[in-house]
């Protein structure tokens, strides 16, 4: 589904990442770890197409077509979705008037009516059961006021209503409390089917105790230095990130 | 009432004593424009609210610098920590380097009579920079002062030099004969990697009327750091317009403090030109009015380059007649993207026969930019003043209490521990006295 | 739920969609203006002797006064002798019913969106209609007069009910007030008048539809509100102008007075003619605007969303001289291109706990400048007055100005009065985040934009909102680059 070939990235002329390699399949979920600064985010933002992030090699084809070439909004359109780090807040917005704009112009992208407040309103409670979110926070402006679990949990609602193939969580357990990680989690595994694909990019693993990944790779320094199952995960929890690191500087500087 | 033709005649014996220079020609600009615009009145926008032309029934006259006056009488009002300050006296407007006492080395701190630096070495320094507060300040007030440019005060910070002692400069006027007109002028130039402390304050002797038209442009240079207090705590027949023209023109720090106390119609105009990206600039004020005091304060930040910062908080307290005015211009030209700028002016009322007037306003030309102003007027904490009074402390000085922790932010802005402790106790004192 | 996204979607227009011109014959009289053109439009309306007299007086105080140069707006200076001052569509007869209305006129009012066919209508809302000088048809009166309702133009109010007339205009907006007002009372040709009488709370929103058609003309109304204790009345206002490549004046004077318990909301939907892209054409739109609260407990509210003129000068006030008053403003002012804005409110605070509120939301693209000016005074006897001011400023692109010149005079020991202002321009982070949910810039903006407007938009009754909403989505248009 997604294919990154030797990608190579630079934001104000530094170059982030220098050289990732990564195939995703429809059903699977990949775990991107590694230390701060490694460039998980700046992965999660290229592949999302944040303008200040330019990539200078390689490419990337989802579902057959060139990611690098589609606008940021047509990446959303094909069905990537990135559950941002720190959701950002538009004042006077009202978060179910914004899900039902993204719905719609997705629909009418894929050449499908849009849908009436009657189905948009269905669609709704449906998904809200399933992230166990509040009613009364969809009628607020998106993410003001929200708590950092509300925001978490407000991307994964957002998630459920595009219903994407391929979804990129990016530090969705940051800043979240044992509770509400959990709820986001559940939420999570619930979208998890054959057809979707799920990225997720975390420091830590304790997320992994909660969605099992069936890939786990570790980026150091723009590259990847590692891949495994999800016992690598256990491992790197266990030893640290150093033992990989160290590993990596020593290979890069023979 | 003085009157043009007093100006006049004034102005032509001044021009004709002196040969011609930069300075004669400034000041044949100055009294262009002055007999143009004549006073300002209350119909300019800039002066809405601050009458000034009235006051010049009261007859002023321009006064020599009296003979009597010696070292020792400076003693009543000179600031803490003078011990180790750079006193610099001008009396009716005039600098006075016999009653100054210069405490730097002269590598550290050059000080010179203004005609002076605008004849020798500093002769271009003068040139480019005298004057320029003109482009801002474009009324017949300030151009009165232009056109009498006369026996002004040239300071300069040398590069490099991290100057200790501060600069105090006490400014005396003398009315104990006459109505007095007084009009310093300074030049001040803090160059690159510098660093300037710098306090004024006034004084008046006798009771009839004084004047004070002061202008004093400073030009701040790449990474100089300039500290600038001004303490105004004069006698209601001390009238005066203090105009303070700071022109950063390096990427510079300025930190000024403007405290307010007694006197009677004081206009402050405070302007900082952000010339250089990546200036940053605060500017605290603080007003405590009572009697018949009226101080208007107008703070102009102009932000010319990108990447600046500007922070300012005026407070004040209007009580029995006093009337406070506070009017802040925050412009953000079209080259000025990512400036940061914020303004806030706070007041409380303490009587029915007080008043406030307060305009800030915001003149933005660039897009990428956080800009923000903010006022208001209300009252003393009443729940506050209840709670004092129910532990025991009595109504008025439970008052007092209460203002002075609302003037502690902008005290705690005064960074010299002698100085702030000095403004203190005049805060305390004017507070105390009903 | 709310339905502002359909809004978005389909009004993806291009253009200023109402700079049409009805083809009809104009009754016009000379360009210029001099004591003999106010003495023919007055006779024109067949005026009796004390009204013209008032113009009269109000022309001569007008010769000596000079045009203000204080707003934030540049133009060049305006020929009065090359305007003309009354135009009106030709008529045979007194009209009887909408009936007999021209055809090609109620055409005209049905491609602006307003039906003067009352069985048509289908909600409840009385129309006058205004074409350059005149008034052309009113809807609905019958039914208003059953409880007692006047709503008419005021022409027909100096006919019907000159003691209301005589006693009420210039009352609060004074002949002598400034410039375009004393202009305005010499020559207004038309507006509308609504009288609410005691104790009635008016059973549908009132509106007046202004319309410029003439060339080279210039557009005077003149509005009077009047309610009576313990009413209540919603009235809305509209207006649009074809486009032309000369700038035409509009210089209106509304005056609302507010009895004892009585409101008054008043909406504005400003919408004349900005001008093209090139800052060609478009209205110099002129306007005085106050409400008195006279009696206790009256509250007058202003609302307006102000697109259109290539130039606007505006600030509707209310004076809070009955105790326990209320004032209330909410503005949108979307400028684009190289549209000039100049507006905000006064607040005077008179009477004893009086209250208001402002809050202005500025919007300025293009190479446009929008100001905010405004004045809050708590005079001396204003005890326990309060103010509450909020005026934000949102930039979209690096050409444009927004500005804020907020007013404030204390005299009293108890008031309060607190004003906010930000300006601030639409994050990168806020466009990425929607992009990534699939919504293209453009839209974005616009939902952005919607947002920040909301709580002002929230102000204007259900059907103006909508209008309002469409006419922000067109007018941002090409705005995003």
């Amino acid at each position: 589904m997604l294919s990154i070939k030797n990608i190579h990235a630079n934001i104000e002329g530094k170059e982030i990442l220098k050289g990732i390699n990564l195939d995703i399949k429809a059903g699977e979920v990949h775990a991107i770890m590694g230390p701060n600064g490694s460039g998980k985010s700046t992965l999660a933002s290229v592949l999302a197409g944040r303008e200040e992030y330019e990539v200078t090699e390689g490419e990337v084809t989802f579902l057959e077509k060139d990611l690098l070439e589609l606008s940021t909004e047509d990446r959303a359109r094909e069905g990537l979705f990135l559950a941002f780090q720190y959701p950002v807040e538009i004042p006077g917005v009202s978060t179910t008037n914004f899900i039902k704009a993204a719905v719609n112009e997705k629909r009418k992208y894929q050449g499908e009516e849009p849908l009436d407040a009657v189905a948009f309103l269905k669609m709704m409670k449906q998904k809200m059961a399933l992230v166990e979110i509040d009613q009364s926070l969809l009628s607020r402006s998106i993410n003001e006021g929200f708590s950092g679990g509300e925001k978490k949990r407000n991307e994964v609602f957002q998630m459920a209503m595009l219903e994407p193939k391929l979804a990129i969580l990016d530090e969705t357990d940051s800043g979240l409390d044992i509770d509400a990680l959990r709820i986001v989690a559940n939420g999570i595994n619930k979208l998890r089917n054959e057809n979707r694909a799920i990225l997720l990019i975390t420091h830590y693993q304790r997320l992994l105790d909660y969605i099992q990944p069936d890939f786990v790779h570790v980026l150091y320094n723009g590259k990847i230095v590692k891949s495994g199952t999800k016992e690598l995960a256990l491992e790197l929890e266990e030893r640290g990130y150093d033992f990989i690191t160290d590993e990596a500087d020593l290979a890069a500087s023979l | 009432m003085t009157n043009v033709n007093y100006f006049k005649d004034q102005f032509e014996q001044l021009q004709d004593s002196a040969p011609e220079s930069t300075i004669t020609e400034l000041r044949t600009d100055g009294f262009n424009t002055f007999n143009k615009s004549g006073l300002p009145t209350l119909k300019l926008e800039e002066w809405k609210y601050t009458n000034i032309s009235s006051l010049f029934d009261k007859d002023y006259q321009f006064a020599n610098a009296p003979q009597q006056l010696n070292a020792d009488d400076l003693d009543e009002i000179r600031l803490a920590g003078h011990e180790a300050a750079n006193e610099l006296v001008f009396v009716n407007g005039r600098f006075i380097p016999a009653l100054s006492t210069i405490r730097s080395a002269a590598s550290q701190l050059v000080i010179l009579p203004l005609e002076e630096a605008a004849k020798g070495s500093h002769q271009a320094l003068v040139k480019k920079h005298l004057g320029q507060s003109s482009v801002y300040l474009k009324d017949g007030i300030h151009a009165l002062n232009t056109s009498f440019i006369q026996d002004g005060m040239f300071i300069l910070v040398p590069k490099g030099q991290q100057l200790e002692q501060p600069v105090y400069i006490y400014h005396i006027s003398d009315a104990r004969q006459q109505n007095t007109l007084s009009q310093p002028r300074s030049l001040i130039i803090v160059e690159e990697n510098a660093k300037l402390q710098l306090t004024e304050t006034y004084t008046t002797l006798g009771t009839a009327e004084s004047f004070t038209n002061e202008v004093l442009e400073m030009v701040v240079k790449e990474n100089a750091f300039v500290e600038y207090y001004k303490i105004q705590h004069d006698g209601l027949n001390a009238s005066q317009v203090g105009s303070t023209h700071i022109h950063q023109v390096g990427k510079s720090y300025v930190h000024t403090v403007v405290v307010s106390l007694n006197g009677g119609v004081i206009r402050n105009n405070l302007n900082l030109v952000l010339d250089a990206e990546g200036n940053e600039t605060h500017l605290y004020g603080l007003y405590l009015l009572k009697g018949n005091s009226h101080v208007d304060n107008h703070t102009l930040v102009d932000n010319k380059r990108p990447n600046c910062f500007s922070n300012q908080l005026y407070k004040g307290i209007a009580d029995d007649s006093s009337t406070g005015v506070f009017s802040g211009r925050i412009i953000v030209q079209p080259d000025a993207q990512k400036t940061n700028a914020y303004q806030s002016n706070k007041n409380i009322i303490l009587s029915d026969k007080a008043t406030i007037n307060t305009k800030p306003q915001l003149e933005i030309f660039a897009d990428d930019v956080k800009c923000s102003h903010g006022c208001t007027v209300g009252q003393l904490d009443e729940e506050a003043l209840f709670y004092l009074r129910a532990r025991g402390i009595p109504k008025a000085a439970a008052e007092v209490l209460l203002l002075e922790a609302y003037a502690a932010d902008i005290l705690a802005q005064i960074k010299p521990e002698a100085l702030r402790n000095h403004v203190a106790e005049l805060i305390y004192e004017h507070l105390s006295i009903s | 739920m709310n339905e502002d996204l359909n809004m978005l979607e389909q009004t993806a227009l291009n253009d200023y969609k109402y700079g049409f011109v009805t083809d009809i014959d104009t009754d016009i009289i000379p360009k210029g203006l001099n004591e003999a053109v106010v003495e023919l439009i007055s006779k024109k309306k067949n005026e009796p002797e004390w009204m013209l007299n008032w113009r009269l007086k109000a022309y001569a105080h007008w010769l000596k006064m000079e045009e203000p140069t204080w707003p934030n707006v540049k133009y060049p200076p305006i020929n009065y002798q090359d305007i003309i001052y009354y135009a009106a569509p030709k008529k045979k007869e007194q009209l009887n019913s909408l009936d007999e209305v021209d055809p090609e006129l109620l055409r005209t009012f049905e491609k602006l969106g307003i039906s003067l066919n009352e069985q048509k209508r289908l909600t409840g809302v009385a129309v006058d209609v205004v074409m350059d000088s005149v008034s052309i048809a009113t809807s609905f009166k019958e039914q208003l007069a059953e409880i007692g309702v006047i709503f008419c133009s005021i022409s027909e109010a100096i006919q019907k009910h000159p003691d209301l007339v005589k006693k009420y205009l210039g009352s609060v907006v004074p002949m002598t007030d400034n410039y375009f007002s004393a202009l305005n009372s010499a020559v207004f040709t038309d507006g509308s008048f609504c009288y609410i009488p005691k104790g009635v709370r008016c059973p549908m929103e009132l509106s007046t539809y202004f319309r410029i058609n003439a060339e080279n003309s210039g557009q005077f109304e003149r509005t009077l509100i009047i309610a009576e204790e313990e009413s209540y009345v919603s009235y809305l206002e509209g207006c649009t102008a074809p486009m032309r490549d000369e700038n035409q004046l509009h210089a209106a004077v509304v005056e609302l007075v507010a009895m004892k318990k009585a409101e008054i909301k008043y909406s504005t939907v400003q919408n004349w003619y900005p001008g093209d892209k090139d800052g060609q054409g478009g209205i110099y739109n002129f306007v005085t605007k106050r409400g008195m609260c006279q009696g206790d407990h009256s509250k007058i509210s202003w609302t307006q969303v102000e697109t259109g003129s290539a130039i606007t000068w505006k600030y509707p006030s209310v004076i809070l001289k009955g105790d326990h008053s209320i004032g209330e403003f909410y503005s949108v002012a979307f400028t684009n291109h190289h549209q000039q804005a100049d507006t905000g409110t006064k607040m005077i605070h008179l009477g004893k706990n009086t209250r208001s509120r402002i809050v202005s939301k500025g919007i300025s693209a293009g190479q446009s400048q929008n100001s905010y000016r405004g004045l809050v005074r708590a005079a001396k006897g204003a005890t326990n007055a309060r103010n509450y001011s909020q005026c934000d400023s949102l930039l979209l692109g690096d050409k444009c100005g927004a500005h804020t010149f907020p007013y404030i005079e204390v005299k009293n020991k108890t008031a309060i009065v607190e004003h906010e202002a930000t300006t601030s321009k639409i994050g990168e982070d806020q466009l990425f985040y929607c992009r990534q949910r699939g919504i293209d810039a453009e839209t974005a903006v616009a939902l952005i934009v919607n947002g920040f407007a909301k709580e002002v938009m929230n102000q204007l009754p259900m059907e103006f909102a909508i209008e309002a909403q469409k006419l922000l989505a067109i007018s941002m248009e090409g705005s995003v680059g």
